[in-house]
């Protein structure tokens, strides 16, 4: 293991991971991830379907426990303190406060369905900054209209598009301000004339210097806005490097059958 | 019928034409006309059941029934305060069992063992034993503790403190608490396990994720059952009668056991019930409506609406797709 390098150089990375193992019951999900996501980066994570990338995802905010190796973010480890050699566990409140620096936008969107757009926007700055409610709404305003969902501030999820749906739901990862948003297959649940809508949101945000890392098999995207790119099989990474050379010229001969599928 | 198939009035408006000459989806659709299917056996079924009530009305009419007395005491001071007391010692012992049920299921859910045993230890007692039997053992608590002893704060003797009112919101409270527990339980387990992920994502704690975002989505499916528990509660509460608490039941037997009107009370007696069962269920068709809001279905027009609705499809010719119920 190499925990005897200590955290202490000039540009830490925005996410660090060092041989991250995750397992549900005897089933090993991720075997030993080993990866740096550099701040103001496009981080592109591509793979087959179960080969573990939501699960990754998960780990970097905490939403699963990593059974071995470390995870750092912003040069923090999550979900623990280390002191000396020995590892504590967070309290809750300790977790939420870690989690607040990192948006997620899922698969499914997820917005609360009993709220409006505006007020899913303005929920956790409301809830968990304290962010006065007229100054919370002013924001949703501002958010909503950067994802061209000006007029749309008062409906509710269910009269929403798919895509107007996921678009809300990055606006609502905004609002805590973060330093990393985490995007898991932002486009799969959509229909094929949604999917633009959704990408240009996230190329703004990558033009605005948000680091980002993004599931997807949208490999037009990540060929044009990818700043590296991970390819994962099994629980593993297989091939890394820059998104068009790896699109391109894969080396691995897993990387070039799941490529032919996809592309 | 030759009127009818020339009567191409717009049904749909008329979409805007800019003179472009007729494209697809521009010619208005002419609507079906047909006999629709005729329902025989219902005529049958309502004309039995027309029967069976005048037999039970004229039954009631024939009977030994004083209606004088009906009609004089179904407004008398007793009966009405008998009746007020019945709705709020409902209104209370529901908000008990409410609020005490809804932790109880987030306790029951809790990854908390203490917890999460704790209310489990409580549903199995209070589901597990008859509700007037509980009543009785509030009632009669002083045989167990003689003296409520809250330190500096309050102190007195259990006989003053159990009165029948305490004993009976107790009672039926805590029992009820058990029942709601489970319902609140299946609400909670109804709600999207990514509505939790998303609001921890957030940064949200456990409790604000509870109270913010689970708890009112479970409302839709916890709503329902509780109207059925509040309108069971209504009538639940004829049993603390036993333990002495002056609700309507107790007042009618009152009544009757004075002037030996028996059945005339009943029937006063009944008849309040189903107007306080009746307004109830009223209000709780509101207040699904209101936490249907958000969800995909379009609402169910109020009985107002329907009613509305109804009227003029009366006076429109009858049309294929039209309620038949
Ligand atoms: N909560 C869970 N419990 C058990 N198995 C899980 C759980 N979450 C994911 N898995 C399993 O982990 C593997 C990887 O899943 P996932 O990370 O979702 O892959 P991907 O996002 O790449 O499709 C799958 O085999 C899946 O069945
Ligand atoms: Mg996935």
């Amino acid at each position: 293991m190499s925990l005897t390098k200590e955290p202490t150089r000039p540009t830490e990375p925005m996410v660090r991971a060092e041989r991250v193992h995750k397992s549900f019951g005897p089933v090993r999900v991720l075997r030993g991830i080993d990866l740096e996501v550099r701040a103001g980066e496009v981080f592109c994570l591509v793979g087959p379907s179960g080969s573990g990338k939501s699960t990754f995802l998960r780990c970097i905010n905490h939403l699963e426990k990593i059974d071995a190796g470390r995870l750092y973010v912003d040069g923090r480890l999550v979900g623990y303190r280390q002191r000396g050699d020995t590892l504590y566990e967070m309290r809750e409140r300790e977790v939420a406060e870690q989690r607040r620096d990192i948006g997620m936008v899922f698969q499914r969107f997820n917005l609360f369905p009993h709220m409006t757009a505006a007020e899913n926007v303005m929920e956790a700055p409301v809830q968990v900054k304290g962010v006065r409610r007229a100054q919370a709404r002013e924001r949703a305003e501002a958010l909503l209209a950067r994802v061209g969902l000006a007029d749309r501030m008062d409906n509710y999820p269910a009269q929403l598009s798919g895509g107007q749906q996921q678009r809300v739901a990055i606006a609502r990862a905004l609002a805590m301000d973060p330093k990393l948003m985490l995007f898991d297959e932002p486009t799969s649940a959509l229909d094929p004339e949604l999917v633009g809508e959704v990408l240009d949101v996230m190329r703004g945000l990558a033009e605005d210097g948000m680091t980002m890392i993004v599931v997807t098999h949208e490999m037009g995207f990540a060929r044009e806005v990818g700043d590296s790119l991970v390819f994962m099989d099994d629980g593993a990474v297989v091939e890394s490097g820059h998104p068009r050379e790896v699109l391109n010229d894969p080396k691995h001969p897993r990387t070039r059958a799941f490529l032919s599928k996809v592309l | 019928m030759a009127e009818a198939t020339e009567s191409a009035e717009p049904v749909e408006p008329a979409r805007a034409t800019k003179g472009t000459g007729p494209r697809p989806g521009d010619e208005l659709p002419v609507p079906i006309k047909a006999v629709p299917v005729r329902h025989y056996g219902r005529w049958v079924g309502a004309g039995f059941v027309l029967v069976a009530l005048a037999l039970l009305v004229w039954a009631f009419a024939g009977a030994d029934v004083n209606w004088g007395v009906v009609g004089d005491f179904l407004d008398h001071d007793t009966i009405v305060e008998g009746a007020a007391k019945t709705l709020w010692i409902t209104l209370l012992a529901m908000l008990l069992g409410v609020v005490l049920g809804v932790v109880l299921a987030v306790m029951r859910l809790s990854s908390n063992p203490v917890l999460s045993s704790v209310a489990w230890g409580y549903i199995w007692f209070f589901r597990g034993t008859p509700v007037l039997v509980q009543l009785f053992l509030w009632y009669n608590l002083s045989f167990v503790f003689d003296t409520v002893n809250l330190g500096p704060i309050y102190k007195n003797e259990m006989n003053d403190v159990m009165t029948p009112f305490l004993a009976a919101l107790l009672g039926l409270g805590l029992n009820e608490a058990a029942y709601m527990a489970e319902i609140a339980r299946a609400g909670i387990l109804s709600v999207d396990q990514g509505q939790t992920e998303a609001a921890h994502a957030l940064g949200m704690s456990s409790a604000k994720t509870t109270r913010r975002i689970v708890l009112p989505q479970a409302m839709r499916v916890i709503i329902p059952p509780t109207g059925n528990e509040f309108i069971n509660m209504l009538k639940t509460s004829s049993l603390v009668y036993a333990i002495q608490y002056d609700e309507l039941f107790r007042a009618g037997t009152t009544i009757s056991a004075r002037n030996l009107a028996v059945m005339e009370m009943l029937i006063v007696v009944t008849v309040w019930y189903l107007l306080l069962t009746t307004v109830f269920s009223i209000g709780q068709y509101y207040l699904e409506r209101h936490y249907a809001r958000g969800s995909n279905r379009p609402l169910p027009d109020t009985p107002l609406q329907r009613v509305r609705a109804h009227l003029v499809s009366l006076r429109s010719p009858s049309q294929v797709g039209g309620t038949s119920v």
